[in-house]
């Protein structure tokens, strides 16, 4: 894990997010909307439960790399907090320091003649610092 | 009349039945689509951190191509490129301080002045030609075809880039009425197809894909119509992991909207349906008497 304290992490992400995390009042409606929150080790609502109360671990969680910024979540929210900006901040803390998740040579020859381009370079844009 | 277009990678390689269908449908109704010389990556995806101006430049830079071309909209086709490109101009002209930098990083091109207008061809059929002027040029209504239409998530969101109403949106719906088929209603048509996960998580996307189609099937619907590249592929090609992993799913063809527009226009499918639709959606136009055995 990243060594931050939890003051760190908090203005980290808000400074990369542009968004004031504390105006989240915890409704859930963002979990609700999610598509992926099954997948979800931690749902949309408890990450930014975790960083207002300074957890740290919140970067080990999976729901940063599930979040596939389809905007649901900030279509919603009804204090206008851009969450997909949130788990984007979480996302580039951790690949600014080296943690890619997406090797691009591993991906086998007939997905890259099948696939369209759009996923490899989205992909590489989100999994790869 | 002449309208600059931009095409993006995906219609030159596995979404070439959407660019084809579109060139065509858009000729019959008097509109030549004419490509962005010079066009680069739209940049895919939006930067969303406060401090990633190099994610801002591949779609400045487009943004550049069409004022060199002395043009002031530019029509997408790709929901992806939309999004992105429009997202790109909406940003810099809330942040005039960091399009200044931009512009100075950018010293071998002419300084971006924010004119341009990033528009999506449905756009362009509902506000420019309308769809009064689309319905009275079919020549053969689509009666009786029931079409899911899917919007997905970067046609309607974030709402200031959005097309249309968020949570409800009319446009697809109103084009199928238009063309004489019928539009079925679910409520997966605003929710994301998996995308990117397509590489790495593809069960994702099955999972997604078949959430998605089952409910279009439930709800009575025989075909589904897209407007991104990535999508068609999550919701079509991935039916063959579908099948594997849900007994009894019944297959649902994907057409791109300009697909459909194109039948109701007369035009012979055989023009661009190609061997990129993994369902083939052939055998329905036949039953539907669109396409001759």
């Amino acid at each position: 894990m990243l060594e931050l304290s939890s003051k760190e992490l908090q203005r980290a992400v808000e400074e990369l997010s542009g968004q004031k995390v504390f105006a989240c009042y915890q409704c859930g409606k963002c979990s609700a909307s999610c598509p992926f929150a099954a997948e979800m080790d931690l749902t949309p609502r408890q990450v930014l439960e975790y960083i207002m109360d300074g957890r740290v671990e919140v970067l080990n969680s999976n729901t940063i790399w599930i979040c596939a910024s389809c905007f649901s979540c900030m279509a919603r929210c009804p204090n206008g907090i851009d969450i997909s900006k949130v788990m984007e901040a979480l996302r580039q803390l951790l690949l600014r320091s080296g943690r890619d998740q997406l090797d691009l040579l591993k991906i086998p020859e007939a997905d890259l003649k099948e696939i369209p381009q759009i996923a490899f370079i989205a992909g590489a844009r989100k999994l790869i610092g | 009349m002449k309208v600059l277009y931009y095409p993006g990678c995906s219609l030159k390689t596995v979404a070439e039945s959407f660019e084809r269908s579109a060139k065509l449908a858009m000729a019959a109704l008097g509109v030549e689509l004419v490509e962005l010389e010079r066009w680069n990556c739209c940049g895919t995806v939006s930067a969303l951190t406060t401090d990633d101006l190099m994610h801002q430049l591949a779609p400045i830079r487009n943004l550049i191509r069409v004022q060199e071309a002395g043009e002031e909209r530019l029509v997408t086709l790709c929901a992806m490129c939309y999004n992105t490109l429009k997202r790109a101009d909406l940003w810099v002209a809330q942040h005039p301080e960091e399009l200044a930098k931009i512009n100075a990083f950018l010293d071998e091109e002419p300084d971006y002045r924010g004119k341009v207008r990033v528009l999506h061809l449905l756009e362009l059929l509902r506000d420019e030609l309308g769809f009064a002027t689309v319905k009275e040029r079919v020549v053969r209504p689509l009666t009786g075809l029931r079409v899911i239409p899917y919007y997905g998530c970067l046609l309607l969101r974030p709402r200031e880039v959005g097309l249309d109403s968020a949570e409800n949106p009319r446009i697809l719906e109103d084009l199928i009425v238009a063309l004489g088929a019928e539009p079925v209603d679910t409520p997966y048509k605003t929710q994301c197809c998996g995308s990117y996960h397509t590489t790495t998580h593809k069960e994702i996307v099955a999972k997604r894909a078949h959430a998605i189609l089952s409910s279009a099937r439930e709800h009575g619907g025989e075909v589904l119509i897209s407007s991104c590249p990535l999508c068609s592929f999550n919701l079509d090609n991935r039916q063959r992991l579908v099948r594997e992993l849900y007994d009894g799913f019944a297959p649902v063809p994907v057409l791109y909207f300009t697909e459909l527009l194109g039948l109701a226009l007369g035009l012979d499918p055989q023009a661009w349906i190609s061997e990129q639709h993994y369902v083939d959606p052939r055998p329905l136009l036949e039953e539907h008497q669109l396409l001759k055995r």
